[in-house]
């Protein structure tokens, strides 16, 4: 399941209806991605989001189906937020649920490192010296190749 | 063909989306690519390094050999940093 969204979200509520009603479900991994107030030196005060509509849904739901295609998975959930947030806020959810650990783990790891280069979102980062964008980083595209067929 | 930019190639262009009608001989992203280089210095600018100049074509990542259609949905962007 994949959300694209403004508001924030619940953990505890989310993997409660991620895992209801499916007592094969033998494990669950799950990743949140916070907004640090520090980066490369530089004290964040903020950071805003941005995506591309539609080419975010699509991106995160093929991510998703490759991930259903490489593990035995029985629910996968996906949250990411957009728009203004501030340092400590939730920005994303990877859950995974399976009947046994291997696959939650191995899963929930696959599709933070593909999203991170795949989905279509952008960082602006507020600091003193003014807002600037978010470089990608090698080890991110790194950690994704890692994951290639 | 309706073109679509976001963050710093949004930024350095000065819209987000446009409506064009790209010449005959723009029939790959890569030819549309220089194309739109030479409508200005905002988007030579933006797009003088292709290495940080992604495209999705209807929603879907292509590359620079891509052919385009009068219909396409055409986004470009620098590399994702989500997650």
């Amino acid at each position: 399941m994949i959300r694209v969204q403004r508001e924030d979200f619940d953990l505890g509520a989310e993997l409660k209806a991620l895992t209801e009603g499916n007592p094969s479900i033998g494990g669950v991994t799950s990743f949140i991605g916070l907004v640090r107030d520090i980066a490369a030196g530089e004290k964040i005060s903020g950071m805003t989001l941005e995506h591309y509509p539609g080419m975010t849904e699509t991106q995160l739901a093929e991510i998703e189906a490759e991930a259903q295609r490489r593990w035995p998975l029985d629910a996968v959930l996906i949250i990411h937020r957009y728009g203004p947030l501030k340092p400590g806020d939730q920005i994303v959810l990877v859950a995974t649920a399976s009947a046994h650990r291997d696959a939650a783990f191995e899963a929930c790891r696959f599709l933070i490192d593909w999203l991170k280069t795949k989905a279509p979102f952008w960082k602006l980062e507020e600091t003193a010296a003014g807002p600037h964008w978010v470089e990608a980083k090698e080890s991110d595209e790194e950690a994704a190749r890692g994951w290639d067929r | 063909m309706k073109l679509l930019y976001f963050a710093s190639i949004r930024q350095r262009i000065g819209t987000a989306e446009e409506t064009i009608e790209p010449p005959r001989e723009a029939a790959t992203v890569g030819a549309l690519i220089d194309w739109l280089k030479t409508r200005g210095p905002a988007y030579a600018e933006a797009l003088k390094n292709p290495k940080l100049v992604r495209v999705a074509v209807n929603r879907e990542y292509v590359t620079a050999d891509h052919r385009i259609a009068p219909g396409d949905e055409i986004g470009l962007f620098p590399p994702v940093t989500g997650g």
